[in-house]
């Protein structure tokens, strides 16, 4: 029943385990114990692909905060099962490829595996949850995990750096996703996605819907690395191969897909969605593209074109959310929706060729020591699996046949020839760029697969400039590349197995008024006769061939754009920027005197108390409902005013502190007068512990007459303590006569029938509040280990400055 | 510094004793009188530390080894999980139950979820609080 919810949840739960089996059982590669997970997963979510097939979706909710409308809710349909079999099974293949790229004697594998198991689970729960903010934790996990990984090697500059470009551009996109989250969910009145989808017609004219709309695209867009977010991506690259396969290419980067082709049902109908996602997705087409071609190292290279293809993909899902402006639903408006179809083919294809790229030139990697372009060369012989995996891979990423590409390129030129017929929005001027654009972007795409099979695997083999011989990679670690390898040509020669079970349903999640009204109709088809679209193919082969030979000549192009100007600059700036103004402003203030911070503190305290008291006139004092106060108590207030009052003239700060200890014991005793026992009790224990971890922290205190008071901070801290001293009586004389709201203490009166307990405080803590509490006793830990590092640290090293500066 | 403290040590042998008792007492009355997890937590952990200033530190460690870090750490990984463990149940995230039991002995005895829930309260503060003291006080 659970199924999903639990499916999510797995990776996790196996995360914990992780450890244990690096320890216990060190003979074995603990990728062996993980591969399991996404292997069992996979097969349990593709047992579901008949069912998804007919049309059926699975919800299942687990109440989390049912008041607040926040519920762990998973949400199965076609669109998330695509995502998943691609989280679980290229996830498979990967983690089968890094039991042989990750050597076992030299790696921490157990931190590479908890990462890679909390990041799969994370994926999984992007793609699944229906509700707005457990899909946005997960989405943020999946920054967190990225970030953990890309710095898996830490001990590099590069991979920090890379590490925290990736996450600083995620997680402030998230931020902003956050925001349109709130927005979308306050004028919908639910968290639920698919609520949000079944009402979608009334929002439109919601003043908030645009800047939703907007924020969520900002989210997907930095995640996908659109332009111009998409800078972080090529620096990712310091990660381990298997990560670069797994998330930059087949996963973590489509979420911002998944997440534009999920809400294009909701906000498709607006212009402003199709001219964003559309314009953003086919400049970064370009961009990636264009830029790829300079690279000389071939996983940047492999970046730039997984941020074109990126771009390829969010062209797509905008070109087909025009479909939604055509008020009826016949095979016209369909035409246009099939770019989603598409746009579904390609994140498939794009994942199958990627991933088995990204694996070739993990492996050049690992069996020649250099990934550099201008040293790597007629590796053909004596690599020839790899060799076969990469044409594989390039040509159908060039889009040639007869490989998978070749379908969803000629689909995608389908849709932006379509485009320019489209009889609104006045594409008739500025439509026919989307083709020009995308064509040369696709001449480009040739260029640089030509320039990565030819400078790898053909010319002149220079073993001299290798750091180790090359040899053919071993059998293990050439299985996930090959299969991948085989997807291609299969989904070439069988695409409408995969259009018919997994793609049509997807398309049904994105479009689902096409679906029912039944006018979907499409046969993914190898030969449609000689059209345009072949003829722009065979325009690319063609001019991709010429600018291939003529590289060297043009070139020259690149060192057009000055440096300066790049936006990795601007980034780098921006960086530096920030971290020395805030440097200067925490610095003005961050004295690292106590007496300074104490100061900010009160004088806050009683600004805000005092402004608000006088301007609302809260303070009031009526004493008619007060009870008679009672010689003993009139006593015990005497003493300890007094006691308050002589710590002021203590001499020796042993007496401050025991004096101190004095005043809590007689709050003690207030309490004991007004029978609350446990109080009493409670605060005799905590006075004896503070009292002793006083004691204990004095002993390293500087001596008390080192500090000489000048005259004027004397007359400060006067005013100062006795405006708060003020402050604090006339509150707690005034706080009876004024009730702005009920008292909540009503709920609490049935503590015995709603929660057994005739202790109503320990009811409060357990029951009522129990998760304050909870968040208290992690918090207490925290602070504990933090004393605790601290300390040991201090110990350890010994004088030494950390910082390393 | 080595100060004659026969009559501490003496009276800490008894005393802690009773303490502990009465601390165990104060977590297991929580429900219903003045007690609990945080409290009970706070009269164990001076037990502790009246035996570390009794004795030297490393005395009590042999007799006692215990990671006073791990406790802490189980502490809140144990409430944490009872809060998660009430969603195997289907119900909200911390959602405590109670029920009644009839032993031999005790007679009606209610056993109530949240005991689990304040017992890692109770371990979180005793590791907690021993850590930072034992900390502090070993940076000399």
């Amino acid at each position: 029943m659970y199924t999903v919810n639990i499916a999510i949840l797995t990776p996790f739960i196996v995360a914990l385990f992780i450890p244990f089996l690096y320890k216990r059982l060190s003979a074995i590669h603990t990728g062996w114990f993980v591969l399991a997970v996404p292997v069992a997963l996979f097969a349990i979510l593709a047992s579901y692909i008949p069912a998804i097939a007919n049309g059926e979706t699975f919800y299942s909710s687990i109440p989390w905060l049912p008041s607040l409308g926040i519920n762990f809710t998973a949400y199965l349909d076609g669109l998330g099962l695509i995502f998943a079999l691609l989280i679980t099974g290229v996830g498979s293949l990967v983690i089968l490829y890094s039991i042989y790229y990750l050597s076992k004697e030299r790696e921490s594998l157990h931190h590479f595996y908890i990462y890679l198991l909390m990041f799969m689970g994370a994926m999984l729960g992007v793609v699944f949850s229906d509700n707005l903010l457990v899909l946005y934790v997960f989405w943020e996990l999946t920054s967190i995990s990225s970030f953990l990984l890309i710095a898996y090697w830490h001990h590099r500059r590069q991979s920090r750096y890379g590490a925290q470009k990736s996450m600083l551009i995620t997680v402030m996109g998230g931020i902003g996703m956050l925001a349109g989250f709130l927005m979308l969910s306050s004028f919908a009145g639910t968290f639920s996605v698919r609520e949000i989808i079944g009402g979608m017609g009334d929002y439109a004219s919601h003043a908030l819907f645009v800047p939703a709309m907007l924020l969520i695209l900002l989210g997907a867009f930095t995640k996908s690395a659109q332009f111009p977010f998409h800078i972080w991506l090529p620096d990712a690259m310091e990660a381990p191969t298997p990560v670069s396969a797994y998330l930059h290419s087949a996963t973590m980067v489509k979420a911002g897909i998944y997440l534009v082709a999920r809400f294009t049902p909701v906000f498709g109908g607006e212009a402003v969605w199709f001219w964003v996602v559309s314009i953003v997705g086919i400049v970064t087409l370009f961009w990636g593209s264009f830029t790829a071609i300079r690279q000389t190292d071939l996983k940047a290279l492999l970046a730039y074109s997984t941020i074109s293809q990126l771009g390829l993909i969010m062209t797509l899902l905008g070109l087909g959310s025009a479909a939604l402006h055509f008020d009826v639903i016949d095979n016209q408006s369909f035409y246009y929706s099939l770019a989603i179809f598409a746009a579904l083919f390609h994140l498939v294809n794009h994942s199958t060729f990627k991933g088995a790229l990204f694996m070739v030139v993990g492996i050049v990697d690992h069996e020649t020591g250099t990934r550099d372009i201008r040293k790597l060369g007629g590796l053909m012989a004596v690599m020839p699996v790899t060799f076969t995996v990469a044409v594989i891979g390039s040509f159908s990423m060039a889009g040639l046949p007869p490989f998978n590409g070749f379908l969803s390129k000629e689909m995608f030129f389908t849709a932006v020839l379509r485009i320019i017929e489209l009889p609104f929005f006045s594409v008739e001027t500025w439509g026919l760029l989307f083709p020009i654009i995308a064509w040369l972007a696709s001449v480009l795409t040739f260029v640089y697969c030509l320039i990565l099979i030819f400078k790898t695997f053909f010319g002149e083999h220079q073993p001299e400039k290798l750091e180790k011989s090359a040899h053919e990679a071993p059998f293990g670690m050439l299985v996930s590349p090959v299969i991948l390898a085989s997807l291609v040509v299969a989904f070439f020669f069988f695409p409408n197995v995969l259009g018919e079970f997994l793609l049509k349903p997807a398309y049904g999640a994105v479009m689902p008024a096409f679906i029912e009204a039944g006018v979907f109709d499409y046969q993914i088809k190898a030969w449609h006769g000689i059209n345009t679209e072949l003829l722009m193919t065979l325009g690319i082969v063609g001019l991709g061939f010429v600018l291939y030979r003529s590289l060297p000549r043009w070139v020259g192009v690149y060192s057009l754009f000055p440096a300066k100007l790049s936006l990795d600059r601007l980034y780098n700036g921006a960086l530096i920027s920030v971290e020395r103004r805030s440097n200067e402003i925490t610095n003005r203030y961050m004295t690292g005197n106590m007496y300074h911070y104490l100061l900010y503190i009160f004088l806050v305290i009683l600004g805000l108390v005092y402004t608000v008291a006088l301007t609302t006139g809260a303070l009031s004092f009526d004493v008619s409902n007060d009870a008679p106060i009672s010689i003993y108590e009139g006593i015990l207030a005497a003493v300890m005013a007094i006691t308050a009052i002589s710590i002021l003239f203590a001499k020796s700060r042993m007496t401050g502190i025991l004096l101190n200890g004095v005043l809590g014991y007689l709050v003690a005793l207030f309490f004991v007068f007004f029978r609350a026992p446990d109080l009493a009790l409670t605060q005799l224990v905590i006075e004896t512990v503070t009292a002793a971890l006083f004691l204990l922290c004095f002993y390293f205190l500087p001596d008390w007459d080192k500090q000489k008071h000048k005259t004027k901070p004397k007359l400060l801290n006067g005013l100062i303590a006795v405006a708060t001293g003020a402050m604090v009586t006339v509150l707690a004389l005034s706080v009876n006569s004024n009730r702005l709201f009920d008292s909540i203490s009503a709920f609490y009166e049935n503590a015995y029938e709603l929660a057994g307990a005739k202790n109503i405080v320990n009811a409060i803590l357990g029951d009522f509040r129990a998760f304050d509490t909870m968040l208290e006793v992690v918090v207490l830990l925290i602070a504990g280990l933090g004393v605790y590092v601290l300390i040991k640290l201090k110990a350890s090293k010994g004088g030494r400055d950390l910082e390393g500066k | 510094m080595k100060a004659n403290d026969v009559i501490l040590r003496t009276v800490t042998k008894v005393a802690v004793f009773i303490i502990l008792t009465y601390g165990v007492h104060l977590f297991l009355a929580g429900h219903y009188e003045p007690g609990g997890g945080f409290v009970g937590g706070l009269v164990l952990s001076s037990a502790f530390v009246l035996m570390y200033l009794a004795f030297d530190i490393e005395t009590v460690q042999r007799g006692m080894p215990i990671d006073f870090k791990m406790v802490a750490g189980a502490g809140a990984f144990l409430s944490v999980a009872t809060g998660a463990a009430s969603i195997a149940f289907g119900v909200p995230f911390l959602t405590q139950e109670e029920a009644h039991l009839t032993l031999p002995i005790f007679g009606d005895v209610a056993f109530a979820s949240v005991i689990l829930f304040e017992a890692g309260v109770a371990l979180a503060v005793i590791g907690t609080v021993i850590t930072i003291i034992l900390s502090i006080s070993e940076d000399v």
